[in-house]
């Protein structure tokens, strides 16, 4: 059976063409090397998928808020939330068209007055826990959070054996 | 009690290795579900995109009869797979809304004549707003909805024929 992102149109793009490559033209960041180019090159010989709208981004997707408290609080809000198509990216970062609308989803709450926390909650209501980047303390990662203190524990409690056989 | 105790090192790596590993055979799964799934439908109302269909609102969803929700694009290529499949279920009498994404009146209605139009209403959702409220996170997508307004199944990617029996069980199941 083929896995079902194969099958999903948003996540096709981003799981084939490397998003470096779909960025450089349009921010420049990115355009440093010679080989970059070149593989662009490549890129425009392949057939485009067609796989994202031809609509223009939502009114808040790239435009920032005229309340600078508040566009400082979106966009750390923004940076902690997952781009579902591209997975990897948060959507503060990602051009897909589902990222601009979630931006301008977030944009539009944060102006309205709600909270970031409210937001994000709203946000893991309808996606789970995956949508955020700063994952909730809970059964599935009490692991996660806990191991790292444990293991201080752990060196500590070595350490002092340790310490103990030198004084000796 | 030492004997023991120097086995644990090896004991955890082992331990570590065998979850790698097991990683290594069993691909990672990618879909993000739904978490709406077992909850009401929000609240929306989407007016319509083509002059000829109405436009779609969460009352459609609350007159007793389960019905499917069709979340598509006329720009993406899975969901001209999953039209001949979804023009199967509207003959088997199942009813279809739809939401169309990020999509302009013309585009649609080409696509309505190209594929086949199983749809009785179609909202127009320009951006994504419906589609963030559902926790869907691509096109193509179909929600069960029960005849309450209560959304009982999610299927993520194009509906192939080996789909079908799974979605009309949950019809029957939420009847």
């Amino acid at each position: 059976m083929t896995p079902a992102h194969i099958r999903h149109a948003r996540l096709v793009p981003a799981s084939i063409v490397p998003r470096t490559l779909l960025r450089v033209g349009k921010h420049g960041r990115r355009n440093k090397s010679g080989m970059t180019a070149g593989l662009l090159g490549l890129l425009l010989l392949a057939a485009p998928l067609q796989a994202d709208s031809g609509l223009p981004p939502a009114a808040l997707a790239n435009t920032q808020l005229r309340d600078p408290a508040k566009e400082a609080k979106a966009q750390a809000l923004m940076i902690t939330l997952r781009c579902l198509v591209c997975q990897g990216q948060s959507i503060a970062d990602s051009d897909a068209d589902m990222a601009g609308d979630m931006r301008a989803l977030v944009r539009q709450r944060i102006q309205a007055g709600e909270s970031p926390d409210a937001v994000r909650r709203w946000l893991i209501e309808r996606y789970g826990d995956y949508v955020t980047y700063d994952p909730p303390f809970n059964g599935a990662t009490a692991a996660l959070w806990l191991a790292p203190l444990a293991m201080l524990l752990v060196g500590a409690w070595l350490a002092r054996g340790s310490f103990k056989r030198k004084r000796r | 009690m030492k004997r023991i105790l120097l086995w644990v090192p090896f004991g955890a790596f082992a331990l570590l290795f065998g979850v790698v590993a097991s990683g290594l055979f069993a691909p990672a799964d990618r879909t993000v579900k739904s978490a709406m799934v077992g909850k009401a439908l929000p609240k929306f109302t989407l007016p319509a995109i083509i002059e000829t269909k109405p436009g779609l609102g969460t009352e459609a969803f609350t007159q007793g009869k389960p019905r499917l929700l069709n979340v598509f694009a006329s720009w993406c290529v899975p969901c001209i797979a999953e039209a001949p499949n979804l023009m199967r279920l509207k003959a088997m009498g199942v009813p279809i809304d739809a939401i169309a994404i990020r999509d302009t009146g013309p585009a649609i209605r080409g696509f309505l004549e190209r594929n086949g139009d199983p749809y009785e209403r179609i909202g127009d959702d320009k951006v994504s707003a419906v589609q963030l409220s559902l926790g869907s996170s691509g096109v193509p997508e179909t929600f069960v909805i029960d005849g309450q307004g209560r959304i009982v199944k999610q299927h993520i990617g194009d509906i192939r024929a080996e789909d079908i029996p799974a979605i009309l069980e949950a019809l029957q199941a939420a009847q």
